[in-house]
């Protein structure tokens, strides 16, 4: 009996030193890939390494022999003693592997649960798998479905729904606020790599003009750079506050670098126009009491990662959701898989052959008249006895491959023939 | 005949309302799709029910309180659904349905009344004078909701609180453009049918302005109503300060329909209109 098995180790198991050791090596996947398809007990293998995983996923049939030398491998090829490595692996097996492998496809399993990274490293393993030619039947159909959990939880639920980085939060309000970001003016107070790297969302999302203010004027000239924008003195902010529409602040100033008085005095000239502070810095830039202007929005630090805690907790609440959905995946693979061995196969193929005879006696009866039972009979027989002579052969030949490690394309392929699985969604 | 069509009309409107409702909390789109067209056809036995009313009168259905509310639901779902055209915000149906069937359901609290229509209303220019003021409110009302949708969401943004309706209701400047759009289209609206007013009042009483009580109110509301599109085009004003005028403008503006028509009396009020008496 083939068995699905994975062994590997993520975030919450191993901590990151032992996590690069074996995802460093840019050929690893490789090696890991042919290691696999010449061990004699492993059938089909499959090998993901990301940042946060390292995860080999195979079939087998002699469990114990196949894990154990996989254990040693990986100790080998990440150059770590086994007793070291060991507390840091799990291992599933059946059911619960394709289980595990759906809700890694679906990010249930995620640092971050629903980030969209790891479905594409998972093509990508995939991708390596079927070009070295370690996947076969099972695993084909294993990642196939994989993906389209992963995408179902996608569409059905909303776990990819909100930001959860800092950054893309303030986006997300941005939009919130001026709906489209295109034309809209940026202003940047001070360096850092969290304020570019929102400067760099909004960017992204339509923002064409960004102006960067630094205490030095040659730091906000290299800034300004990075992003095509206008670099400006700390003593121009005032007058930038007219134009712009977001400002970002991350200053290391300890006072404030905009004031109440200042915004107040650039509302008018800006004539309403919503304004939108960003302040990331500690201690903070921007006077708070500047919330309670009219049209003007200010959000500091504090208040961005209160978002994303909420955006957390309801994507939390989105993986129960998903969950269900995981599950009810597994139960229709774990029906396919059953299929796949000899016995059922041929039971499924005289039954489908016989529901064939049935139907057509039944659409001729009214054709052929009175008939004697005798007659009957002979007819009965005449039509099982052709189909059986028909099916015969494919059947012989499937048991002649028992016990073959090619049995299971085989039996796929005699079940596609014959569609003996009704269900089309299942032969995509 | 009609009042099977006013039945009609009322029974999809509060189901559309139903849908969106159920829209608004569970965000699936088809919901969405699905009472935005139960509330289309609801719009269309509606329209029906005006037409026969108007056929059986013979003049627009707007002589009584019952009537002239149910004109008033009417305006708006037309409001809405051209505004739809531009803005394809569905939330928004979630707001505009429930108002209108609001309107529907007191209307239909009321009663029938039947009787002669003075010949005096038999005249083409009532029918312009209060479909276009009609059409003003309409127009108004979807400019009320929206600053309503507006302050609540930025209050939610204001305070940080980022739930349920924030993730439900659209953007700032999405909400103070309908304001804005409906409030720059209605007005027109709402001067012609002033104009129309006084005209048919010219034709009929023989005189332009009589300072009737519902005359004055309609001034009032329509200062008002310039005073925020002045404020609003050449001041710069939007968001909150708009908003806030908007729902003032447009309670003044239903003072005008709802208190001039019972309390303060005058030839506009609906007691007067025809030989019959409303309770």
């Amino acid at each position: 009996m083939t068995e699905i098995i994975n062994i590997g180790m993520n975030h919450e198991t191993a901590p990151v030193e032992l996590r690069e050791c074996l995802a460093t090596e840019p050929g690893s996947v490789t090696k890991a890939l042919s290691f696999m398809r010449d061990n004699e007990s492993i059938k089909e293998g499959l090998f993901l390494s990301t940042c946060n995983r390292v995860e080999a996923l195979f079939t087998t049939e002699t469990v114990k022999e196949a894990r154990r030398r996989m254990v040693s491998f990986m100790s080998a090829l990440g150059g770590v003693p086994e007793e070291s490595f060991l507390p840091a692996l799990y291992s599933f097996e059946g059911m619960d592997a394709v289980k595990h492998i759906f809700s890694v496809a679906a990010s249930l399993d995620s640092m971050v649960v629903g980030e969209p990274q790891i479905l594409g490293q998972i093509k990508d393993a995939y991708a390596l798998a079927a070009r070295e030619k370690t996947s076969g039947v099972i695993l084909n159909r294993l990642m196939h479905r994989a993906f389209h959990v992963a995408k179902r939880v996608r569409t059905e639920t909303g776990i990819g729904g909100a930001a959860v980085s800092i950054s893309y939060a303030a986006v997300e309000l941005a939009k919130k606020i001026f709906h489209e970001l295109d034309g809209k003016k940026v202003l940047l107070i001070g360096a850092g790599e969290m304020a570019e790297l929102a400067a760099r969302h909004l960017m992204g999302q339509g923002v064409t003009s960004i102006a960067v203010a630094n205490r030095t004027f040659d730091r906000a000239v290299q800034v300004a750079e990075l992003f095509h924008g206008l670099p400006v003195s700390f003593d121009e902010i005032g007058s930038q506050l007219t134009e712009a529409d977001i400002v970002i602040t991350s200053t290391a100033s300890p006072d404030y670098v905009i004031t109440f008085d200042q915004v107040k005095a650039s509302l008018r000239k800006r004539r309403n126009r919503a304004l939108f502070f960003i302040d990331i810095a500690v201690p903070r830039d921007v006077q708070p009491e500047i919330n309670a202007l009219n049209n003007v929005y200010l959000y500091d630090i504090d208040d961005l990662k209160g978002v994303i805690e909420l955006n957390m907790a309801q994507r939390q609440q989105e993986a129960i959701r998903a969950e269900s959905i995981v599950l009810e995946e597994v139960i229709k693979f774990e029906n396919w898989l059953k299929t796949l061995s000899v016995v059922p196969t041929i039971v499924s193929l005289r039954d489908k052959a016989e529901s064939i005879v049935q139907a057509e006696l039944k659409r001729s009866t009214s054709a052929l008249g009175a008939l004697t039972p005798d007659q009957k009979e002979v007819i009965q027989t005449l039509a099982r006895s052709i189909v059986e002579k028909v099916i015969n052969d494919p059947i012989l030949f499937l048991k002649g491959k028992a016990g073959r490690p090619t049995l299971d394309a085989y039996l796929d392929m005699a079940r596609r023939l014959f569609s003996l699985d009704n269900n089309r969604e299942d032969t995509e | 005949m009609s009042f099977l069509w006013f039945n009609l009309a009322l029974f999809f409107e509060l189901l559309a309302t139903g849908g969106f409702i159920i829209y608004i909390i569970k965000q699936q789109t088809q919901v969405f799709k699905w009472s935005n067209r139960i509330l289309l056809a609801g719009l269309i036995f509606h329209t029906i029910f005006l037409c026969h009313r108007y056929y059986s009168l013979g003049t627009a259905p707007v002589l009584d309180f019952k009537s002239a509310l149910s004109f008033f639901a009417w305006c708006i779902l037309c409001a809405y659904f051209v505004l739809q055209l531009r803005f394809k915000l569905m939330v928004l149906g979630s707001f505009v349905a429930p108002f209108s069937a609001f309107l529907m359901i007191v209307s239909y609290a009321m009663p029938w009344m039947e009787g002669p229509v003075k010949p005096i209303f038999k005249s083409l220019w009532l029918t312009i004078h209060v479909g276009t003021i009609f059409m003003g409110n309409g127009l108004f009302a979807i400019a009320f909701l929206s600053a309503i949708m507006y302050l609540i969401q930025e209050r939610h943004i204001k305070r940080k609180r980022l739930g349920s309706f924030y993730n439900r209701l659209p953007s700032l400047a999405t909400l103070d453009g309908i304001n804005h759009y409906s409030i720059v289209y209605g007005f027109p609206f709402l001067t012609v049918g002033m104009i129309t007013g006084s005209i048919y009042a010219q034709s009929a009483l023989g005189t332009y302005w009589q300072w009737d009580p519902k005359e004055v109110w309609s001034l009032i509301s329509w200062l008002f109503y310039a005073a925020l599109l002045h404020q609003r085009v050449a001041a710069g004003w939007q968001g909150r300060r708009a908003a806030i005028m908007s729902i003032i403008c447009f309670c003044i503006l239903i003072f005008t329909f709802v208190g001039a028509s019972f309390w303060l009396g005058g030839y506009h009020s609906f007691s007067e209109m025809g030989t019959r008496s409303p309770p």
